[in-house]
């Protein structure tokens, strides 16, 4: 069984609250959810809804279909060709202001109940949400629980009112039920890719955030803000994004491990010091939350379009990892990949990422475990202190296990820790020797690329291996690879790749590459329109994808779309 | 240390002959000696522009980085590591110019950092054309119908904005310019001291028979804490160009305002921390 609900109505309607009501309400029955968010770049008005879908299945992606819709505006009644065989639509007549006669539009009059009971039409949400959840056949005290987190920090009173307006919405004679199977699991808990990415990046040992607000890149800014007190992190709201970058490179050279994040026109901006992280060798996380470009595009839309960019950003020879995490648990293991890749090899690490990874929920086991893989590769203290002849930029020394001289600490000892954006001589002072030059870039670019390229891991196989139809995409798509892999109808090879650059090397990717290469019908699936997954595949691995599936409105993929898709060109 | 030439780092200097920077970078070294502040013991922090080649010709930590930069740089270095004397070099495009947004910024934060501005009111390093501090006018290669923007007023626009030291001195008044700059560097919280330079190369005018005939010493007669006299004194530039510390104020700094530094330094509380109470 598989159930999807979609909430819509106007920006400051309460439809986010509602929607993650729902998820959790789901979760803690033990069902498997995955929601996700679409709303415009307004504060107020406009239409904005909430997708949950919950299910006993994995459930990982975007639905077409749905079987409830519960609207608190007049453009949800438009869904009505969305609606799946059994769907239904809630609604309230009166304060929409419309009626409809087709028997599958229940009229709800949440705010005439909410009038007799002397409730304020602010309850409009709970109501509603207690009324599908009776629809549900759901025992009463689950919602009763879940309303309670969510207005935990609330007063004793709106508690009181809340729980009134619950019994309201139980009361309200139903005749459409829905007997949900048990789903015989413990309660879940729910990420998004905000929370993955700052579980990551605290775990991590970051200890300095700056950033410059922007969509959809502030979810993470805010959590961190939301946990630097707890776990000691400076987190600073920088004038622009040159200065949000500057400060992190500053914050790091000083001795913390620092990150910084925005959005595609922030990142642009953030460009020249990109290359200054490369140059003085000074590792720095960047989180890259994508939306649609050009220029300021869709603000709160989706979209896979800054791949290469990402790659190829900032001027000059320098060496970086891009990695795109396809789920919230990807986010807080690449995150924490990012950030040892970036410490190990002293370069800027990019974990790219988009508003619709960063905005949708995902549910796991009660007792999910992040593991973190922590070296701190600094020298302190009386390490530093007792090092001998410390230069900051020395040549390779092979003596090491790893022959890159080590980042030190300014202050922790007599010797001295200096850096430039110039070229620049073995203790970081400005030369003009080609000779100086040449050994740098050999340590620098050379020694570093060959090296980190060994660290990426290969993409992951999902499906029917032998499959002659191979589905292939990258970051946020997991879910949608994953459940066409899972759909019963036609059997599918998906591969999904997370480390994007450097790509792994061939020998450490051969299984998928001869999928790829022994399928017939091979597809590449992205949310772009010109293609720059493909052509970054394409060029590395020497082979040409046969099909592509793209999506560029802004919107991510749902699954129905995607089938119909394949099903249309095999 | 013995003498404060034991800041020298053997490397020479990439500067022209006659130089002002040769100046402010010995008494520099001379008045570090004589706050008996040692090279770890400092980070210097600079952009780019002749002036912020200056970390690379004494003993110290030291982070040049991008044009206009610096500040930013220097902030996030001051609150990862407090206990490390931050000190930023700039010239006038670096600081009043590409870094115009930073510099407005550092005075609403007040970090603990000195900021020394070499300003020669010209670009030396691209040799020549019209800088923020250019007077109205100036005829430049790049500037064929004259400097068409009036020029900024650093000191007016630092103690408009509050910020909690500043002062002017002078490339050629080294004596001045040492206690102008011990001042600085013990001063907690931001400091700008703007430093009339000679560019012997690109400015013409603006040369040392210019300014001696201009500036005097002043000691003001007002509280360093009172805005509108400071403003006021701020005003004065021409005929009489006055050198001196123009307004003090004890603003609570950056670094202090930001409750997790209170006591530890961030940098001594890097750790891993256990993540299990955020995963539900």
């Amino acid at each position: 069984m598989k159930y999807t609900i979609r909430i819509c109505g106007e920006a400051g309607q309460g439809i986010q609250t509602t929607g993650e009501g729902f998820s959790r309400l789901f979760s803690s029955l033990g069902y498997n959810v995955f929601s996700f968010q679409d709303y415009e770049s307004r504060i107020r008005g406009g239409h904005n809804f909430y997708q949950i879908s919950f299910s006993t299945e994995e459930v990982y992606a975007p639905k077409k279909f749905l079987d409830l819709v519960l609207t608190f505006d007049k453009k949800g009644l438009e869904y009505k060709n969305l609606l799946s065989d059994e769907g239904i639509v809630i609604y309230d007549a009166n304060s929409l202001k419309q009626s409809e006669s087709d028997e599958r539009f229940v009229n709800c009059p949440f705010r005439e109940m909410l009038k007799d009971a002397g409730l304020k039409n602010i309850f409009e949400n709970v109501v509603s949400f207690a009324l599908v959840s009776n629809i549900f056949s759901i025992d009463k005290k689950y919602v009763y629980k879940v309303i309670q987190d969510i207005f935990s920090d609330k007063s004793e009173d709106i508690l009181e009112q809340n729980m009134k307006a619950i019994d309201i919405g139980y009361n309200f004679e139903m005749k459409k039920k829905i007997d949900l199977p048990s789903s015989n699991n413990e309660s879940k808990i729910l990420l998004d890719g905000v929370k993955g990415i700052g579980i990551g990046a605290i775990g991590s040992g970051c200890k300095f955030y700056a950033a410059y607000p922007m969509t959809p890149s502030t979810g993470v800014f805010q959590y961190m803000g939301a946990n630097a007190e707890k776990f000691n992190i400076v987190v600073e709201q920088a004038e622009d994004e040159l200065s949000a970058i500057n400060m992190t490179l500053g914050a790091s050279f000083a001795g913390v491990r620092a990150m910084t994040g925005t959005s595609g026109g922030g990142f642009a901006l953030m460009n020249e010091a990109l290359s200054l992280s490369g140059m003085t060798e000074t590792p720095i996380v960047i989180l890259l939350s994508q939306r649609p470009g050009p220029a300021t595009g869709f603000p709160t839309r989706t979209e896979q379009g800054e791949l290469l960019y990402a790659i190829n950003a900032g001027h000059g020879d320098f060496p970086r990892v891009v990695f795109a995490p396809g789920d919230p648990l990807e986010c807080a293991l690449l995150t924490n990949k990012a950030f040892d890749i970036s410490e190990k090899y002293q370069i800027p690490a990019i974990v790219l990422t988009d508003q619709h990874l960063v905005d949708s929920l995902c549910s796991y086991e009660k007792d999910l475990k992040i593991d973190l893989q922590n070296q701190d590769y600094r020298l302190r203290s009386a390490e530093f202190e007792s090092y001998q002849d410390y230069k900051r930029h020395k040549f390779l020394d092979f003596s090491k296990n790893n022959p890159l001289h080590p980042l030190a600490v300014p202050g922790d000892s007599r010797q001295l820790v200096f850096t430039d954006s110039d070229e620049h001589d073995e203790e970081g002072h400005i030369t003009e020797d080609g000779e100086v030059r040449k050994k740098q870039l050999e340590r620098r670019y050379f020694w570093k690329i060959e090296n980190i390229r060994k660290e990426i891991s290969p993409p992951k196989i999902y499906g029917n291996k032998n499959s002659k139809i191979v589905l292939v995409g990258f970051g946020s798509n997991l879910g949608i690879l994953r459940e066409i892999a899972n759909n019963k109808k036609l059997s599918i090879c998906a591969i999904h790749y997370s480390e994007l650059f450097p790509l792994p090397l061939r020998e450490n990717s051969e299984e998928a590459l001869n999928n790829i290469l022994n399928a017939y019908v091979t597809i590449c699936i992205e949310n772009n329109a010109s293609g720059q997954f493909q052509k970054l595949i394409e060029s590395e691995y020497r082979f040409k994808f046969s099909n592509n599936i793209r999506k560029f409105d802004g919107r991510p993929f749902n699954y129905d779309e995607v089938l119909e898709g394949i099903y249309a060109i095999i | 240390m013995q003498s404060y030439k034991d800041f020298d780092n053997g490397i020479i200097p990439a500067w022209c002959p006659g130089c002002g920077n040769f100046g402010i970078l010995d008494t520099f070294k001379k008045a570090l000696f004589e706050l008996n502040i040692e090279p770890h013991e400092i980070t210097l922090v600079s952009g780019i522009g002749q002036s912020s080649k200056m970390p690379h010709y004494l003993k110290c930590n030291g982070f040049n980085g991008l044009h206009g930069r610096s500040l930013p740089v220097a902030t996030g270095i001051s609150v990862a590591n407090h206990k490390q004397k931050v000190i930023v070099f700039g010239g006038d495009g670096d600081t009043y110019g590409e870094g115009g947004n930073h510099l407005l910024h550092a005075f609403r934060r007040n970090p603990n950092i000195t900021l020394f501005v070499h300003n020669n009111e010209v670009y030396g390093l691209t040799k020549g054309q019209a800088s923020p501090t250019t007077e109205f006018g100036r005829h430049t290669k790049a500037q064929p119908f004259g400097a068409l923007s009036e020029p900024l007023n650093p000191l007016a626009f630092a103690i408009a904005m509050d910020c909690s030291f500043v002062a002017r001195s002078f490339s050629g008044n080294l004596e001045h310019l040492k206690n102008i700059m011990k001042m600085a560097i013990m001063h907690e919280g931001f400091a700008l001291v703007d430093i009339l330079q000679i560019c012997v190369s690109f400015n013409k005018v603006n040369n040392f028979e210019w300014y001696k005939d201009r500036v005097y010493e002043f000691k003001a007669e007002y509280d360093l804490a009172d805005k509108l006299r400071a403003f006021e004194k701020s005003q004065e530039f021409g005929d009489k160009i006055p050198l001196g510390v123009f307004y003090s104020s004890a603003r609570s700094t950056f670094e202090k305002n930001m409750p997790i530094i209170k006591e530890n330094t961030l940098v001594s509380m890097q750790n891993f921390p256990d993540i299990k109470s955020l995963i539900c």
